[in-house]
């Protein structure tokens, strides 16, 4: 998925969990628990909705390619 | 006719403003149904009604101050004006069938909201939609049509919160949040605590080596929605072992301890913003793994988000905080009286561990415990969190 798609996509899920989290300041590399402080309910809730906006099965395993955008990015199809 | 009034959500409690009534007068109501929103030292909250009847009068004014206790509105229980003898009290107390006589004589007024000083001047065209006054003027101050909106209120009625699932300002309106007036109510409660509770403190060390390699091959099996979170696994432990240890979930008041029948558990939730609450999960002891992880998850939202109810800041029985995976080592609790216990667990944290003579790189967690001395010394606390040891050793029983 192109970075700026992902980018859309993590901010429509955020406005759910956090949404008062400012997507906008964080960097493609950055660590986004460490960057919005979510904890690990609300990083399961992000993965959960990357699987509903996507369809990607994604297993626990792979849960640390998706602490940044940019991993995310190259993550999803 | 009996007088619904503004319940105390906490020792430290002494006012709260009513933002939103859930019902309008003539509306029939059930024990347990959502009434009206308070505004409150702990954000938003969503108040229960204990009675069943008719809302006769709403008599709280919207956004005012009033002390706890304050008559918010009258219901009419549809039982005889109580004579004052002993006979008809009792009868008034015992659980009567719903009085469905009464109906017939109470008008119809889903087309009208109450108070009526409240929506004066934005009834409009939109008058015909059931609505809660609040959510009528926020739809008028930003030109939204009630219509069009799907009520989650009671009888389907729009509330302040469908505007805000729209988008519109009203939740921020509604779910304000005063960071200074949260760190006023923790501090007032905290120091009651450390003023007339004798803590004592206890911890041990556990390794998770064993549940966390369980709760692997468990989520490898779920799809991503149904999957667990480790801090379930510390719960399901910690309520199991509460209810085998009455001296450390119940309520100390006037002078004595009396211990609850069910582990009614406080589950810590860090606020955004600062602050924290304790919501409850009820009979956390009586539900699995899957109950309490929709539970939590439930919770949080609606800790976050607003929504959480009245009974759910009042009903814990002992609280547990989980400190998360970024957070310190290990977590020394205050008490949240009247409670008499509080169990921490720190993060889990990689580190040497002797196990059949060898030292091997396992997950271990501290465990801790504050305790109240006038119910419990800290031979029981220290059989308690054994108990709780044990159980995470052997996480296909939890």
């Amino acid at each position: 998925m192109d970075i700026n798609d992902t980018r859309a996509l993590l901010e429509r899920i955020l406005a759910d969990i956090a949404p008062e989290a400012a997507l906008g300041e964080v960097g493609d590399d950055e660590d986004l628990r460490q960057a919005l402080d979510l904890d690990s309910m609300d990083f399961l809730n992000v993965v959960v909705g990357l699987h509903e906006a996507t369809a990607v099965e994604i297993p626990e395993a792979d849960y640390p390619r998706l602490f940044t955008l940019t991993g995310m990015a190259a993550y999803l199809p | 006719m009996s007088e619904f009034l503004l319940p105390s959500l906490g020792a430290d409690m002494e006012s709260a403003r009513v933002v939103e009534w859930l019902v309008a007068e003539g509306d029939r109501v059930s024990s347990g149904d959502l009434v009206a929103v308070l505004e409150t030292d702990k954000g938003a909250i969503d108040v229960e009604i204990f009675q069943n009847g008719v809302i006769a009068q709403l008599v709280a004014p919207l956004d005012v101050e009033l002390p706890v206790g304050a008559v918010l509105a009258l219901v009419d229980t549809g039982a005889h004006e109580p004579a004052a003898s002993p006979v008809a009290a009792a009868v008034e107390a015992a659980p009567a069938a719903p009085p469905a006589q009464t109906s017939a004589a109470v008008p119809d007024t889903t087309t009208r909201s109450a108070p009526a000083a409240a929506d004066a001047g934005t009834a409009m065209a939109s008058s015909a939609v059931r609505a809660s006054p609040l959510a009528r003027r926020l739809a008028a101050e930003q030109g939204i049509d009630l219509a069009a909106l799907r009520g989650s209120g009671p009888g389907g009625a729009v509330i302040a919160a469908d505007l805000a699932a729209r988008g519109g300002a009203a939740r921020a309106a509604r779910r304000g949040f005063d960071a200074t007036a949260m760190r006023r109510a923790i501090g007032a409660a905290m120091s009651r605590s450390k003023r007339e509770i004798p803590h004592y403190y206890l911890s041990r060390q556990v390794c998770l080596a064993p549940a966390l390699r369980w709760l692997e091959e468990a989520n490898a099996a779920r799809g991503v929605a149904d999957r667990l979170l480790p801090a379930v696994l510390l719960l399901r432990a910690s309520a199991l072992a509460l209810a085998a240890f009455p001296q450390f979930n119940g309520h100390y008041e006037d002078e004595r301890f009396t211990p609850a029948p069910e582990v009614n558990l406080g589950w810590a939730i860090a606020l955004r913003g600062g602050g924290l609450v304790a919501p409850a999960i009820r009979a956390a002891h009586e539900r699995d793994l899957d109950a309490l992880m929709a539970a939590l998850r439930d919770l949080v939202k609606r800790a976050r988000g607003g929504g959480l109810r009245a009974s759910e800041l009042t009903s814990a029985t002992v609280t547990v905080t989980s400190l998360g995976e970024r957070g310190a080592e290990a977590v020394w609790p205050v008490i949240h009286p009247p409670q008499v216990a509080m169990l921490g667990f720190g993060a889990v944290l990689t580190r040497p561990w002797v196990t059949a003579g060898r030292i091997a790189a396992l997950p271990v967690v501290t465990l801790s415990l504050a305790a109240d001395h006038r119910v419990s010394d800290g031979h029981a606390g220290s059989l308690l969190l054994e108990d709780i040891a044990t159980r995470l050793a052997e996480p296909e029983r939890l």
